[in-house]
């Protein structure tokens, strides 16, 4: 170990000092307050263990939010520091912390557990389930996703955060060129996260396949069930290819092997394969469930059949094949020559074809639509156009020979935010507005939900569209500073505007949110936009703990819509229901929590021998779920159940509006 | 879950609804380990021939005692099957016996392959020698700690065997457990024709 024990804690620079004492105040103020409202037993028993999939999904959401306003003061301080020439507000050394932690966090810790929260939300409730496959692995890939991003989110003040960008490259992030500790937190916290998502993919994949309501056939699925389950079967795919790339890397820098070193037979392109290898396919990982919420929010608003939906799923199938065959687009300039180029970039322009499809299915859904201007159909408008200039740029950037032009500079910065954030923020958005209020009973305020949807929309086109002309004119990505005679300054400076306008966006969401938890007029319709289509629409609002009180049969795609169409009853004989069998609550998960966590901390901090003792720990905790499995869960009595239908909107009349 | 088997027209352990959900998430699992395995073997593909200073792939390797290693393993998936035999017919006893057996083989295995390890270093071969030495041992480790595994988690399900009899429950739980140890061997067949005898080739 070459650590220098005075550097362990990074409190030096004023930046991180008072981030530092923020983090010791806030934390001081979170307990406070939960022992002070004794709030500790109710946050444990209905929340950190609970099974229920609402739960975990919403505690998936909150980890997010949380993330994503980690990630976004990041994106803040990089932009701060571009934003005129040869600024001094951050180091080389720190600029390169910042915009690796902001890639990593926003991929790794903001995307996917979104996305993995309204999954958890919605799909049961799709399907026509009363809850996911396995409840108590839901809980742990919650955790596990937690412990993951614990571990990565204190790097950058115990021991140094990861600075070789959310790629790693070798050999850059090998041991030559950046010792210390810092980068392994990178290979060990994404392990650790990988688990969790294989754990969502296998349990979600399981759940899509075995449990949905009697006569829905994969063809009757709404769409976004159908990019799930696409999605999983990508994770599925993709996710061993890194898990083998990290353990690879962590055993480069920790144990001294030679897999992507230079010296000794290594190959540190290697790296870069295994890595795109998986992380194409995580980019539609993060952009398929993204489609299937527009397409469900672009048809309830349209009050229209999603047009083309067989097309939209064998779009969606043909996109996740290719994802697999792409990799090599990021990195055309490696110098493999002009064969092996040309069909990389013919696999890559043919994407360009299904994900056309999808865009012109959404148009023609509204064409002849009524369409209602709520703030979810508001993102699901602005995604349009912002994704279609993500894709546009992508297929200029597929095109290899001009790749050469546009590779590493604010060009690929550009286009890849118009996807990621055009794409999926704005569609996880979309999918917050309209689904809130059906778990909550309340929707968001629309004129607050305006002011964070137009303050977004102008920023974000403020803030990377500039990054288009900036690459063309030779601006390279992951630059701290530039001289005043490049001309760039300007559009940094434009561009540094626009963020600010995203943040005070975000902020009036959380506002929002707020705002209308405390003001807003408590709804009990279960139809809540009166325009539903899915079965979600079908349940009490807000959503009980047991979903559905009586399994529906479904008969048609948008079976709600379908029934509301031949005005057949939407409620149900009162005399079906039984007492519902729900899953026991767990606190083993927690534990894995805290087992992965010291286990991936020793790791990290290359206590070799201890740490692969350490990995006893979550075994221990595999070892003592076997022999407790047998719990045979609770009954929720069939009385109970009557008189939540009652209260939750029971008796309403359903009409086709 | 602890009702009593009264059903014979469908297997033990696919009874109850949990164990053929189990099973099938399990099968899915094995999906996701077979891509691991095979970047693990694309590794060692790439790198078989990059052994830096270090020996050679036949400089070190000793075929008869993978052949035996090879022997032993292939035997415990042959006993691992009259684990769920004996599970189907009711046989309890027979049961854990066989998966005491089955461990036992791949105990067996799993010294041997720990004692070609120790040869591999002392012949010069880790994995901080060479590509070559870390492609190969990170691919036989992964191999050996999923056995490992393997071996606690047979132990585990022996004694709840015991404690539990042979229900819809604990039926797939054995059930999936020999699809592990199964696919175990198959990946060792692989390492096998590919490293071994595609090393001396």
């Amino acid at each position: 170990m070459d650590i220098k024990w005075d550097q362990i804690l990074i409190i030096e620079e004023p930046i991180m000092f008072w981030t530092f004492i923020g983090l010791i105040v806030s934390s001081i103020g979170l307990v406070a307050g939960l022992t002070y409202f004794k709030k500790w037993g109710w946050l444990w028993r209905e929340w950190l263990t609970s099974t229920d999939a609402k739960k975990v999904g919403i505690m998936y959401i909150v980890l997010a939010i949380v993330m994503l306003v980690r990630g976004g003061i990041d994106a803040l301080m990089m932009k701060y520091q571009t934003a005129v020439p040869e600024n001094t507000f951050l180091s080389s050394q720190h600029f390169n912390e910042v915009f690796s932690a902001h890639g990593t966090i926003m991929i790794f810790f903001m995307a996917m557990p979104i996305l993995f929260g309204i999954m958890n939300l919605v799909v049961p409730l799709q399907i026509g389930a009363r809850d996911v496959a396995f409840p108590k692995l839901n809980l742990l890939g919650f955790w596990i996703t937690t412990a993951a991003a614990v571990l990565y989110n204190i790097a950058f003040l115990v021991g140094g955060s990861p600075d070789a960008g959310w790629t790693s490259y070798f050999p850059l992030a090998g041991k030559e060129f950046t010792p210390g500790i810092g980068n392994n937190y990178y290979y060990v916290a994404l392990q650790i996260s990988g688990f969790g998502s294989m754990i969502i993919a296998i349990n979600f994949m399981v759940t899509i396949l075995k449990m949905r309501a009697p006569g829905m056939g994969l063809f009757k699925m709404p769409m976004f069930t159908w990019t799930t389950l696409i999605t999983c079967l990508i994770m599925i795919i993709a996710f061993p290819i890194f898990t083998i790339a990290l353990l690879a890397g962590m055993l480069d820098r920790v144990f001294g092997s030679h897999f992507f070193t230079v010296a000794d037979g290594g190959l540190d392109m290697m790296w870069a394969n295994l890595f795109w290898l998986w992380a194409h396919p995580e980019v539609y990982i993060v952009v398929l469930p993204a489609f299937g919420i527009i397409s469900e929010v672009v048809a309830t608003f349209s009050k229209k059949r999603l047009y083309g939906y067989h097309s939209m799923v064998w779009a969606v199938i043909v996109i996740s094949v290719f994802s697999l065959l792409v990799w090599v687009h990021h990195f055309y300039t490696m110098g493999v020559g002009p064969t092996v180029n040309s069909v990389f970039s013919i696999t890559t322009l043919a994407i360009a074809v299904p994900t056309g499809i999808k865009l012109f299915n959404w148009l023609f859904t509204m064409r002849k639509g009524r369409i209602a201007f709520e703030q979810p159909m508001l993102w699901a408008l602005g995604f349009i156009p912002t994704f279609l200039i993500g894709g546009v740029t992508g297929v200029m950037l597929g095109m290899a020979s001009a790749d050469f032009q546009y590779h590493n500079t604010l060009f690929l910065v550009a286009h890849f935010h118009y996807t990621l954030v055009g794409g999926v923020v704005y569609a996880v958005f979309a999918a917050i507005y309209y689904w809130w209020p059906k778990f909550f009973g309340f929707k968001l305020n629309h004129k607050l939900g305006n002011w964070h949807f137009w303050l977004f929309n102008v920023g974000f086109n403020l803030s990377f569209f500039p990054l288009f002309f900036l690459g063309l004119d030779g601006a390279a990505r992951r630059m701290y500073t530039y001289s005043a005679e490049t001309g760039f300054g300007p559009l940094y400076m434009l561009s540094f505007i626009g963020t600010l306008l995203i943040a005070a966006g975000v902020v009036f969401f959380v506002i929002n949110m707020v705002y209308s938890s405390l003001k807003e007029k408590r709804i009990t319709d279960r139809d809540v936009w009166g325009t539903g289509r899915t079965l979600e629409w079908l349940v009490p609002t807000p959503v009980p703990a047991y979903n559905f009180a009586v399994i529906p049969k479904v008969e048609a795609l948008d079976e709600v819509w379908h029934r509301k169409e031949t005005g057949k009853a939407l409620a149900f004989d009162e005399k079906e229901i039984k007492d519902i069998h729900m899953p026991s609550h767990s606190g083993l998960p927690f534990y894995m929590f805290v087992a992965f966590f010291i286990s991936g901390f020793l790791f990290v901090w290359e206590f070799q021998a201890l740490a692969i003792a350490s990995l006893a720990l979550p075994f221990l905790g595999m070892a003592i779920n076997s022999f407790t499995s047998y719990d045979e869960g609770y009954y929720i009595p069939a009385k109970e159940v009557i008189e939540t239908e009652r209260k939750g909107g029971g008796e309403q009349q359903w009409k086709a509006k | 879950m602890e009702s009593k088997i009264t059903n014979y027209s469908v297997p033990t352990e696919y009874q109850s609804e949990l164990g053929k959900m189990n099973i099938l998430g399990f099968w899915i699992f094995i999906a996701a380990e077979i891509i691991l395995f095979a970047t693990l073997f694309a590794l060692y593909g790439v790198y078989h021939d990059r052994i830096g200073d270090g020996p050679a792939g036949p400089e070190v390797f000793v075929i008869k005692d993978v052949v035996i290693q090879t022997v032993l393993l292939l035997t415990s998936s042959f006993t691992c099957g009259y684990v769920i035999t004996s599970m189907r017919r009711g046989n309890v006893k027979g049961a854990i016996v066989w998966i005491a057996i089955t461990l036992l083989f791949g105990l067996g295995f799993l010294v041997m392959e720990i004692n070609e390890f120790i040869h591999y270093v002392n012949a010069g071969l880790a994995i901080q020698t060479s590509a070559f030495g870390s492609s190969l041992l990170t691919l036989l480790g992964t191999h050996g700690a999923h056995v490992t595994f393997g071996l606690f988690w047979g132990i585990i399900l022996a004694i709840q065997l015991a404690q539990r009899g042979i229900t819809a429950f604990t039926a797939s739980k054995v059930h999936i457990w020999s699809i592990y140890w199964h696919f175990l061997d198959v990946v060792w067949i692989f390492v096998f024709t590919f490293v071994y005898l595609g090393g001396l080739m």
